[in-house]
């Protein structure tokens, strides 16, 4: 029997089970394999704080979210087409951001009695045999039942380890449905469980299984297609944010030949990119996990000081720990990049979900005057820009630099037209050797037309002095408690970090007209949401433009005027409202905010009524 | 397997070592007796200058790389371990000297401490131990004795004190020595054989803080009472100290008993000093009684305890270096590529 297959242009999927379900995997996988037929895409990873949060609960429910389609994607979607619910929670949890007339895939071995209780539905009441589901195209498989059959001549295995090939039953199906090749996931189990037969033997079982189950089941009448997407030629790859912040800091290390030292202290959400760039030994990556958050910071400043390339990774809770230290690179004067990947705070607040509040913290956390220029990513491909920006910066102008991503852009993946190494600039750094002509002692602090001191590093014969955390005398950089000289120091930090606007580019718009009604100023990982909502509202003809930064200190010099040509200026930002009053300050500019802190992303929707508003 | 640069330096003094900056510790304060020391030994390990990073942390000893001819760097309160960790493993051959105070160290940087001592890498901790916090102008620290009278403890302090070798044993030091502020040549001795130790030397140096903690070690330093409290250690040779030398430690099985030579008991007796003996090293930290009670033990200088175990950056160099030659050179080209690519026309 052939199933006919119809045309599609844009679907969002999203797969969601218990945390133990193995949902993530799922959705990687789904993802990969898209990503290679050439669609765009957007991912959207959610799940909870706990390794196995408890089972069946709402609490536990470990979501991932796809949107691909054969037009650009920017965003993982508002709502998905197609729900895949291994559980009733996780039916209960997503159902409200499933499309009414979308696809529910159920999994009927997760809503018997005990996950519906687990689920919170009342007593009595399971949402398979009321109305609730009226309205959407609702596929009950029992998809344990199944995968147990499938896997029937496995011996080697158990009943509780045959279940754990349930979701590889699910991407099957899901696969046949969308007309897919299952050769990229089973390259990936041989990769993974090749030394494990049984294990590899009952996935990939499984995986036919639930493909082979669509074809033959007739229940469904229609498969799908999305064509390949129209990008702008060339080879791409797909790529998550931290993942690209690795890449971005190998590229950068190659490109200065700096050697790259990364001292770091696990956390979520950034520790990935210590996970990456420890396997990057044979690039003589020096990658040092330290006993804390400080010693994280402390040690990459001794490297720094030493020659090396020092990095720290962390997110809100570690950045506040290494507040001191910062202060320390500040007036230390030694280039250093600090990447904090952003989840909800305050305290351990909410360590999966995504949150823009550290922009603050970033600006003013320090004690004393102690600024620090900071570049932010705005996608995941762009952190791998951004993060080589970062780099370019402290060590060109001496600084440390702080770099802002998130939980949803750092886990987030996107097709990524990848550079050559020959297409990337070089990162020019040069250490002091020796005195220059004329000059009879060495002035440490002495600077040059940028306001920047020279970097000179132990082992540099004749070129011997001491540096520290003590104020120090104007260009000696010898200890001083002179009234006089500290004014002169705090500005000259001040001045050197602020001239960095000389060297970064001027501020331009994504999209929209150069004069109008509402500017939409964005930062970091608002921008999918942001450029699909203007980009709808221009549509219908609005006067509506789109800038986002990539500087957010200094900020690059146009800011100001570019302002100035719009009659209103909108801010939306996944925080409270922070660089909205960083603009403010600054500028003078009657900005308005649209805020949400929810953990989640801004969705395009509620952009789209937020901008609409200001007409 | 030796990563500290050798290289050919012209012949230096003390004097090399010193530089024009004016020495701001307190007359009297005993840093300034360590600093010479420092400044003395420094010509003779055959480094040169350029290639000395000496690291401190905050405090009154942290001051010291101020003072001296060659890199440093005074940086921030307990830090120093985590910063001379970064540098070594970034450039192994440096010579790296960190300088400590008891608050520095074993206070806000306890932590740190005791990752440096057990990840091992190749570097000198001189731990100034004053036992009071001399820069805040005198609060007890984490090597002062109970019932301390301080400024922020009127009524007596309530900590225990720290025993700051017998901590770095349990953190796997490599190398635990102790000497003091007013014994110029064994002191120099002492910073001799931790540099010449190729991992973390742990060197608990006493120090004399004249203005809030005067004469702490009084009784361990001056002549008349030294040779009674004092037990100096040497390897492979009896444990005796006293002023007529007619005083011994022997083992009683684990139990070391302070006995009289000539009474029952001759030299060969008596404890054989093995600082590559593990366990004995385990009682010989502990030699630690309050030296102001009825009956006690002297207290231990020299090299309590050394072993070989490869230094961090060591291990870390050798990582690479084995990864390198099986996987190949890294290629940033093919690693951006990644497996999995498609072409769009």
């Amino acid at each position: 029997m052939s199933v006919p297959t119809q045309v599609v242009e844009d679907v969002v999927i999203k797969f969601a089970g218990d945390s133990g379900d193995g949902m993530q995997l799922t959705g990687t996988q789904f993802t990969n394999n898209t990503a290679l037929i050439g669609n765009d895409l957007s991912t959207f990873p959610d799940y909870p704080a706990e390794i196995r949060a408890p089972l069946g609960t709402v609490a536990g429910v470990s979501g991932f979210q796809v949107h691909f389609s054969s037009q650009r994607v920017y965003t993982p979607g508002d709502s998905c087409d197609v729900l895949v619910a291994m559980n009733a929670a996780a039916l209960k949890v997503n159902i409200k951001t499933t499309k009414k007339g979308g696809i529910i895939i159920l999994n009927l071995d997760g809503f018997d009695s005990k996950n519906l209780r687990l689920a919170g539905y009342a007593d009595g009441v399971n949402p398979l045999n009321d109305d609730s589901l009226q309205g959407f195209e609702v596929y009950k498989i029992d998809v344990t039942k199944l995968t147990r059959e499938a896997l029937t001549d496995i011996s080697g295995l158990g009943v509780k380890e045959k279940d754990r090939a349930k979701n590889m039953f699910v991407l099957g199906f899901i696969y046949w449905l969308y007309n897919r090749d299952l050769q990229t996931t089973i390259a990936f189990l041989e990769d993974k469980f090749g030394k494990k037969p049984d294990i590899f033997n009952s996935n990939v079982l499984a995986l036919k299984a639930g493909y082979n189950y669509g074809d033959t089941i007739e229940a469904f009448t229609t498969r799908y297609k999305v064509e390949k997407a129209k990008l702008p030629s060339g080879k791409y790859r797909s790529i998550t944010g931290n993942t690209a912040v690795a890449y971005g800091l190998l590229a950068a290390s190659e490109q200065s030949g700096l050697p790259l030292f990364l001292g770091t202290y696990p956390i979520t959400p950034a520790t990935d990119i210590l996970h990456d760039l420890s396997k990057f030994k044979n690039f003589g990556v020096k990658t040092f996990q330290a006993e804390d958050e400080i010693a994280g910071i402390t040690s990459a400043i001794g490297a720094s000081y030493g020659g090396s390339l020092g990095i720290t990774t962390t997110s809100g809770p570690g950045m506040a720990l290494k507040g001191e230290a910062m202060g320390l690179a500040v007036i230390l004067e030694i280039p250093l990049v600090i990447i904090n990947i952003q989840r909800g705070g305050p305290s351990t607040g909410l360590p999966t979900k995504t949150e823009q509040s550290d922009l603050f913290q970033a600006y003013y956390g320090r004690n004393g005057e102690c600024p620090m220029p900071i570049v932010s990513a705005s996608t995941p491909s762009d952190c791998f820009d951004a993060v080589f920006e970062a780099v370019r910066i402290a060590v060109q102008h001496m600084t440390p630099v702080i770099f802002l991503s998130d939980g949803y852009i750092a886990n987030g993946a996107e097709p990524w037209k990848f550079p050559q190494t020959k297409d990337l600039k070089k990162i020019e750094v040069s250490f002091k050797k020796e005195l220059a002509e004329g000059e009879t002692k060495l002035r440490p602090y002495k600077r040059d037309e940028k306001g920047v001191r020279p970097w000179i590093v132990p082992g540099t014969a004749g070129l011997e002095h001491r540096i520290g955390g003590l104020e120090k005398e104007d260009e000696t950089g010898n200890v001083s408690y002179d009234s006089e000289n500290h004014q002169i120091m705090v500005k000259n930090r001040e001045a050197k970090v602020n001239n960095i606007a000389d060297y970064i580019p001027l501020q331009t718009l994504d999209s929209g007209p150069e004069q109008g009604d509402v500017l939409v100023l964005g930062w970091g990982s608002t921008y999918g949401a942001i450029k699909s909502a203007v980009a709808e509202l221009q549509g219908k003809g609005k006067s509506v433009a789109h800038a986002h930064l990539r500087y957010v200190r200094p900020f690059p010099k146009n800011l100001g005027e570019m302002m100035k040509n719009y009659k209103q200026v909108l801010i939306p930002e996944i925080n409270n409202g922070q660089l909205i009053k960083i603009i403010k300050a600054e500028y003078l500019v009657n900005a308005k905010g649209y805020n949400k802190i929810k953990g989640t992303p801004i969705s395009r929707a509620e952009l789209v009524g937020a901008i609409e508003e200001l007409f | 397997m030796t990563a500290t640069a050798e290289m050919t330096a012209p012949v230096l003094t003390a004097k090399d070592f010193a530089n024009e900056q004016e020495v701001r510790w307190c007359p009297g304060c005993g840093d300034y007796s360590i600093l010479k020391q420092v400044q003395t030994i420094l010509p003779q390990i055959g480094i040169a200058r350029e290639n000395i990073v000496v690291v401190s942390g905050i405090g009154c000893s942290s001051r010291f790389p101020y003072y001296m001819n060659t890199y440093g760097m005074h940086s921030i309160h307990g830090r120093a371990t985590a910063i001379a960790s970064g540098l070594k493993a970034a450039r192994p051959e440096l010579s790296v000297w960190i300088v400590s105070g008891d608050g520095d160290s074993l206070s806000i940087g306890g932590n740190h401490t005791i990752h440096l001592l057990r990840r091992n890498f190749n570097v000198n901790l001189l731990l100034f131990n004053n036992q009071i916090y001399g820069l805040t102008k005198g609060q007890y620290s984490p090597t002062s004795e109970e019932n301390k009278v301080t400024k922020s403890s009127p009524a007596g302090s309530l900590d225990h004190p720290f025993n700051p070798a017998a901590l770095a044993l349990g953190a796997d030091a490599t190398f635990i020595a102790r000497s003091m502020d007013r014994d110029p040549k064994h002191l120099q001795q002492m910073l001799l054989r931790a540099n010449a130790h190729h991992g973390a030397s742990f060197l608990e140096i006493y120090q004399n803080c004249n203005i809030f903690n005067d004469g702490a070690f009084e009784i361990f330093t001056e002549k008349s009472s030294k040779a009674e409290e004092a037990l100096f250690l040497e390897q492979g040779q009896p444990l005796i100290f006293g002023a007529n030398k007619d005083k011994g430690i022997r083992l009683n099985g684990h139990k070391p008993e302070i006995v009289k030579l000539g009474e029952g008991f001759n030299a060969d007796d008596l404890w054989i000093h093995d600082e590559k003996d593990f366990f004995k090293a385990q009682i010989l930290v502990r030699l630690f009684d309050n030296p102001h009670s009825a009956e006690h033990f002297p207290r231990p200088f020299g090299v309590f305890f050394e072993t070989q175990r490869a230094s961090y950056e060591d291990a870390m160099a050798m990582q690479i270096d084995e990864f390198t030659a099986k996987k190949g050179k890294g290629n940033l080209d093919k690693l951006l590529q990644g497996n999995e690519t498609w072409e769009i026309d």
